[in-house]
């Protein structure tokens, strides 16, 4: 303490001038950039609103109850033209998860399978997996739908002389026919024994862990957890007396009656989606593999792992960590991508929302909810898969 | 102990072992290749059916089939269907894509004034492949050529006008290849230092700066380029002050040049946390200001390691320019489609073959981007790569 009485006299303060003091910048820059946003924003607004004024548009969400006045092409909960604008909403939205949700699945399974199959040593599926990966890889997904849609489905028989497939299913340019299961009584205990089913497996999981930790001996899991989840419900339809009849197709004289559609326009959106996601799907999967070090599959090896094992144990849960990360953001694209079913007239959600921002011409409204449900998909994407891959991530000292 | 006694040791040598089979010939190839264990000889054949399935039909199609020559559509169609050829005959409809090849590239931009595109085409190639080749000089002169002064020669001669005395030519007009090639060279040119500003401005200091990049970068990011280009058509003319109209072509651009720098920003900001924060240290050591630091020492560095990254965002951009045709542009695909009910073409195999056209002209154009950009990889490559 007696040094500092030493030392030189600190420098005069006043003599620095405010430009050579960083905190003094870094406020000016930000209340200089929060001015210029704030005035922009404010800019904007007015022009809005006098715009609006000037076109006599009402603001406000009321909008929502009217009576939307035109058809969807497939819709998973009752629709019609009278139904109102905020159910076209909802209808969009469910037919935007749908195709989500069964692109997600094929995309992973087929990726999977031709990035496994890219790493084959068999030199003749590695060079098919790579001519699949670079043909998709360098075309929009646009041009994937429409070659499905235009070029493929639509050459398709009319209905009357629909190709027909096994189990009565009838292929033509209106689609998929399909017979229509139809529950009978006592059919609701079907889906009950399901996640009861679920659960057990679960349980079983977590009890084969303990005691494989306690006594160090393996059952085969997956295989049990797979003969319960499938299992319990085949049980409990029979128990019930298999309360399941079809509503078959019929071939009529110009159309087919009966059934249940697939409407091409679904099928040829699940079908590029899915191919073209699954080309990138595919690219990870092969990175994530190789990122696992040589010494990794090496000592597996020299532990007397069996390669299947090695594989299992290993390599699959390291590269598994690799592959997440970028894996959510394809699944992200996919989702997003579905939007371009308004290409081939598919009811998803930005298809209902512009027809119904072009028949009320409540352009912000229409955007703002658009906007705020496609940002809380991805929010709730994003926050599942952080939550997945924390958990997945390495645990280190 | 006499001598020779020990029988146990060998006096002659060994002959030399046969090479391992795989390096011998066709039929070691093949043996480890395509027949090693019982597995891989089931997956050969599944792969051989699968190519025997598929490739006749497909070649089938492509080439014999094929009808090249003809200037209507009965060359492809069957008699049946009114045209010419046997019934159920199949085969790529050729002939329509040589027909109208010129409005692919061009749209419906005047005959007479075609040469302008073609020249601003050309300028395009004369002053892009001196940068794309490293061992070329002048680097920085051609740069501001090609992203200064080309683009606003390039508008010039495309639109026209009385003062420059050549006729005008409306952006409603544009289109074809012409218009995704416009598209994409803009959003890469204002993608690129946008996303630069972008990323420095997230991994900035400046709380209220940082969080108006996130903001930005991550809106835009969560929604569908589908949905911002159809927000830049509604919203943009409602955001301007009464009167004033806003160009459908401007509006698209200024769409996709949002949509890639808020991805840009993103592979650059990898970038920038690749780069050890000794680097920034050592600048500031020196004495060096924010932007000599950013731009002498972060940003080079920064740069090389996401090349790969960029260049697929630039492929991404490239093929979400097909876009524009659902708010009514006529890019490459767009146009092609609206061939597809033109009377003089309409056959059932006219799309599927416009469709295969557009299909190879993109993936020759993103092909060749993610080759270019495998080979900077290794041509930057030295040796520091962790």
């Amino acid at each position: 303490m007696t040094d500092s009485t030493v030392t030189a006299p600190p420098p005069k303060r006043e003599t620095k001038s405010l430009i050579y003091d960083p905190k003094a910048r870094s406020i000016f820059f930000q209340v200089l950039t929060l001015v210029g946003v704030v005035v922009a924003v404010m800019w904007i607004a007015h022009n809005v609103s006098s715009n609006l004024a000037r076109t006599n548009t009402a603001s406000g969400y009321g909008f929502l109850n009217g009576r939307s006045g035109f058809d969807v092409g497939q819709s998973l909960i009752a629709y019609s033209s009278d139904s109102t604008y905020g159910r076209a909403i909802l209808v969009g939205l469910l037919n935007t998860l749908l195709i989500a949700v069964t692109g997600i699945i094929t995309a992973t399974i087929v990726g999977f399978i031709i990035g496994i199959g890219r790493l084959s040593k068999n030199w003749l599926i590695a060079k098919l997996c790579m001519v699949y990966v670079e043909i998709f890889r360098n075309i929009p997904p646009l041009l994937v739908i429409f070659f499905w849609y235009s070029g493929v489905l639509a050459v398709l028989p009319q209905p009357r002389d629909a190709i027909q497939g096994p189990l009565s299913t009838f292929l033509s340019n209106r689609g998929l026919t399909f017979p229509y299961p139809i529950w009978g009584d006592g059919a609701s205990v079907i889906p009950i024994a399901f996640v009861i089913a679920v659960i057990g497996a679960i349980g079983f999981a977590v009890w084969q862990k303990k005691r494989q930790m306690a006594t160090g001996k393996q059952l085969p899991t997956g295989w049990i957890s797979a003969a319960i989840i499938i299992g319990l419900p085949l049980l409990a339809f029979l128990a019930v007396g298999a309360p399941l009849t079809f509503d078959y197709p019929v071939e009529g004289r110009f159309n087919l009656s009966g059934g249940g559609t697939i409407r091409p326009e679904f099928v040829a959106l699940y079908l590029a989606l899915s191919l073209y996601t699954a080309a990138f799907i595919a690219e990870i999967i092969r990175a994530g593999i190789k990122g696992v070090g040589k010494g990794q599959t090496e000592a597996a090896a020299a532990l007397g792992l069996q390669p299947n094992k090695t594989t299992q144990l290993v390599v699959v849960p390291q590269a598994f960590r690799i592959i997440i990360p970028p894996l959510t953001s394809q699944y992200l694209n996919l989702t997003k991508n579905s939007s371009l079913g308004v290409a081939i007239g598919f009811p998803e959600l930005f298809s209902t929302g512009s027809t119904s921002l072009n028949q009320t011409g409540q352009a912000v409204e229409m955007i703002s909810i658009m906007l705020a449900i496609y940002l809380t998909i991805s929010i709730l994407t994003s926050l599942f898969m952080n939550w997945f891959n924390a958990k997945m991530a390495l645990v280190e000292r | 102990m006499s001598d020779n006694t020990l029988s146990y040791v060998r006096a002659d040598m060994l002959g030399a072992e046969p090479p391992p089979i795989s390096n011998k010939s066709v039929a070691g190839w093949l043996q480890t290749n395509l027949l090693a264990t019982p597995k891989d000889v089931v997956l050969t054949i599944i792969a051989l059916a699968v190519l025997a399935f598929t490739l006749p039909g497909i070649i089938n199609w492509l080439f014999i089939q094929a009808s090249w020559v003809g200037s209507d559509r009965s060359v492809c169609a069957t008699i049946a269907q009114g045209g010419i050829q046997p019934d159920g005959w199949k085969g790529a409809c050729w002939a329509f894509v040589q027909d109208r090849f010129q409005q692919f590239i061009f749209g419906r931009y005047p005959i007479d004034e075609r040469w302008r595109v073609i020249l601003v085409g050309l300028m395009l190639i004369v002053l892009l492949v001196p940068l794309l080749i490293p061992k070329l000089p002048h680097k920085t002169i051609n740069a501001v050529l090609l992203f200064v002064v080309f683009p606003i020669v390039a508008f010039v001669l495309l639109r026209g006008g009385d003062f420059v005395g050549l006729q005008r030519v409306d952006t409603p007009l544009w289109g074809g290849m012409m218009v995704t090639l416009i598209l994409s060279f803009v959003g890469i040119a204002v993608s690129f230092p946008f996303g630069i500003l972008l990323a420095l401005g997230r991994r900035s200091n400046m709380p209220i700066v940082k969080m108006f990049c996130v903001i930005f970068i991550e809106v835009i990011r969560g929604v569908p380029l589908v949905m911002v280009l159809f927000m830049a058509n509604v919203m943009l003319p409602l955001f301007l002050p009464v009167g004033w109209t806003i160009d459908n072509f401007l509006r698209a651009v200024v769409g996709v040049a949002l949509f890639a720098s808020a991805y840009m920003a993103e592979v650059i900001r990898g970038g920038l946390q690749a780069i050890p924060k000794g680097q920034a240290e050592g600048a500031d050591s020196l004495g060096l200001s924010y932007w000599q630091k950013t731009r002498l020492i972060i940003l080079p560095q920064a740069i090389k390691v996401v090349i790969p990254g960029i260049v697929n965002t630039f492929i991404g951009l490239f093929k979400d320019t097909s876009l524009v045709s659902i708010i009514g542009m006529f890019d490459l695909l767009n146009i092609i489609r609206l061939n597809f009910a033109d009377t003089t073409w309409i056959t059932p195999m006219t799309p599927l073959t416009g469709l295969v056209f557009a299909g190879f002209v993109f993936w020759i154009f993103c092909f060749g981007m993610s080759r270019y950009s495998a080979f900077m990889e290794r041509h930057l490559d030295t040796g520091h790569k962790r």
